[in-house]
């Protein structure tokens, strides 16, 4: 469990410590701001999220709903 | 010389709270009226499922996993601008799917049960957001039902932006509030209330009594509570990252009533697990840029509950875009999990544990899944239809080393 917590500490340290990175301009977010640099799922993706976490035992950290729906066939 | 040039930015965002370059100076700024309400863009996804394999739990682990599945949804995203220049997104979805399990029928030990089962699922979200500060607020409602299943959710969802907006943390508090219909493999239906009742579909809708009417199964809460947190950075100018971490505890029947379990002494009685799980996933996802047509999609997660399992989850899509509307998407998924420690195969559990299981979504295996989309979105739009400004198309094949494999083919139109 200590071993897990250091891992959470270290990785919100490093998050904390990402956010002096950079300051982009708007002209230079030509690249982030491209659609398929979202971090996020694709549209496309709902229904394989969906099949995964009913096939699966894990599930979550992945912006997709956490419940509701069986799943059960 | 660029319309941002000819004017403020002031100017711009008030006149123009929709970003339309098509302005014209000397305007009184002032005299901003609301934007009305317009819809801002409509997403329909399809996919077709298919599945087959040699563990249903509905027959304790043994026998067919046959599913195929049509999924369909669509989205509804709606938008206006608040007198405070706040700017609202009404989200409405609606999604219908319709499945076929073979191991349905084995509900009933004559193998008569009903296969097949519809879920409809129609969703709400509204969200404010402040662009000056960098902020936004929701509610989001959701209902998903079901023949066995009913669940109701709702969550708040909160945003906000790091002072040189080049981060942003959310969170996210959601609740489902579900019922699980308590459908009993037909060996197990007590005599006294059964006679001939036949109520022996997972997922379908015949049920029948001696009397002739519907039979009233009883049903059993189960609820689940989530908190997601995210924090998302943009690193350098072709890199950005994000921290998600979830807290999940769940409560009540959580076990699945027609999955029978065949002890090591032969007998056989329902799955029974306990009645609170908690479960922690830790994801990190990092996209980068490389050169002018490579866009890099990387995701891992570590995952961990109380019911033993552990697993670890990575996944790389390469999307290269052949040109600035039109990118080829393969992608590679790798899936590992240790077992819960309620589940054994058939008829290894033993009749002393408290719990047991022999559904394998809880045993250890590890998957892959592997496929590839592309994308087009021409400025004029797909196919020459202005409306359609998206189209996607993903095919992927899933394989497990326990057996099951599955192909899902999924296609999503976008339209503004």
């Amino acid at each position: 469990m200590t071993h897990k917590l250091v891992k959470i500490a270290g990785c919100l340290l490093l998050a904390t410590s990402l956010t002096s990175c950079v300051h982009l301009k708007e002209y230079q977010k030509s690249r982030i701001n491209d659609s398929e640099m979202a971090l996020s799922n694709r549209k496309v993706e709902r229904n394989e999220l969906n099949f995964q976490s009913y096939r699966e035992a894990a599930s979550g950290a992945n912006a997709g709903k956490t419940g509701g729906g069986c799943g059960c066939n | 010389m660029s319309a941002y040039a000819q004017t403020s930015k002031d100017s711009i965002i008030r006149l123009n709270p929709g970003f339309s370059l098509a302005s014209s100076t000397g305007q009184d700024t002032n005299a901003y009226r609301p934007r009305r309400l317009r819809v801002d863009e409509v997403n329909l996804v399809s996919s077709y499922y298919k599945q087959n394999g040699n563990h249903s739990a509905v027959t304790g682990g043994i026998g067919t996993e046959n599913v195929t599945d049509i999924a369909n949804g669509i989205d509804l995203k709606l938008v206006w601008l608040g007198n405070t220049l706040n700017k609202n997104t009404l989200s409405v979805g609606l999604g219908f799917d319709h499945h076929t399990s073979a191991s349905a029928a084995y509900v009933s030990q004559t193998g008569a049960s009903n296969t097949g089962g519809s879920r409809v699922y129609p969703s709400l979200d509204w969200t404010v957001e402040n662009t000056k500060k960098g902020t936004s607020f929701g509610v989001g409602s959701y209902y998903s039902g079901e023949y066995n299943y009913q669940s109701l959710g709702a969550d708040l969802h909160f945003s906000a932006k790091t002072a040189n907006r080049m981060g942003e943390f959310g969170v996210k508090l959601q609740g489902y509030f579900d019922h699980v219909k308590l459908i009993y493999p037909s060996e197990f239906i007590p005599t006294s209330t059964t006679t001939v009742t036949t109520v022996t579909t997972a997922s379908g809708n015949s049920s029948s009594s001696e009397s002739g009417g519907k039979a009233n199964i009883p049903s059993s809460p189960r609820n689940t509570y989530t908190a997601s947190f995210s924090y998302s950075q943009i690193v350098t100018s072709r890199l950005q990252i994000m921290f998600l971490a979830d807290v999940v505890t769940q409560h009540g029947f959580l076990s699945l009533p027609f999955h029978r379990v065949y002890f090591s002494n032969g007998k056989d009685t329902i799955e029974r697990l306990p009645s609170s799980r908690f479960k922690l996933p830790l994801g990190f996802r990092a996209n980068y840029f490389l050169g002018d047509n490579v866009i890099l999609r990387s995701y891992y997660r570590y995952y961990t509950d109380n019911w033993g399992s552990k697993s670890n989850t990575a996944n790389l899509e390469i999307a290269y875009k052949v040109t600035p509307f039109f990118s080829i998407s393969p992608f590679y998924r790798y899936y590992t999990q240790t077992a819960a420690k309620y589940f054994a195969p058939y008829e290894q559990n033993s009749p002393t544990q408290a719990y047991f299981t022999s559904n394998y979504e809880y045993a250890k295996f590890n998957s892959q899944f592997f496929g590839a989309g592309f994308r087009i979105a021409p400025p004029k739009g797909v196919l020459g239809w202005e409306n359609l400004h998206e189209l996607e198309l993903r095919y992927g094949h899933y394989k497990q080393n326990v057996g099951l494999v599955s192909d899902v083919v999924s296609v999503s139109l976008g339209f503004k």
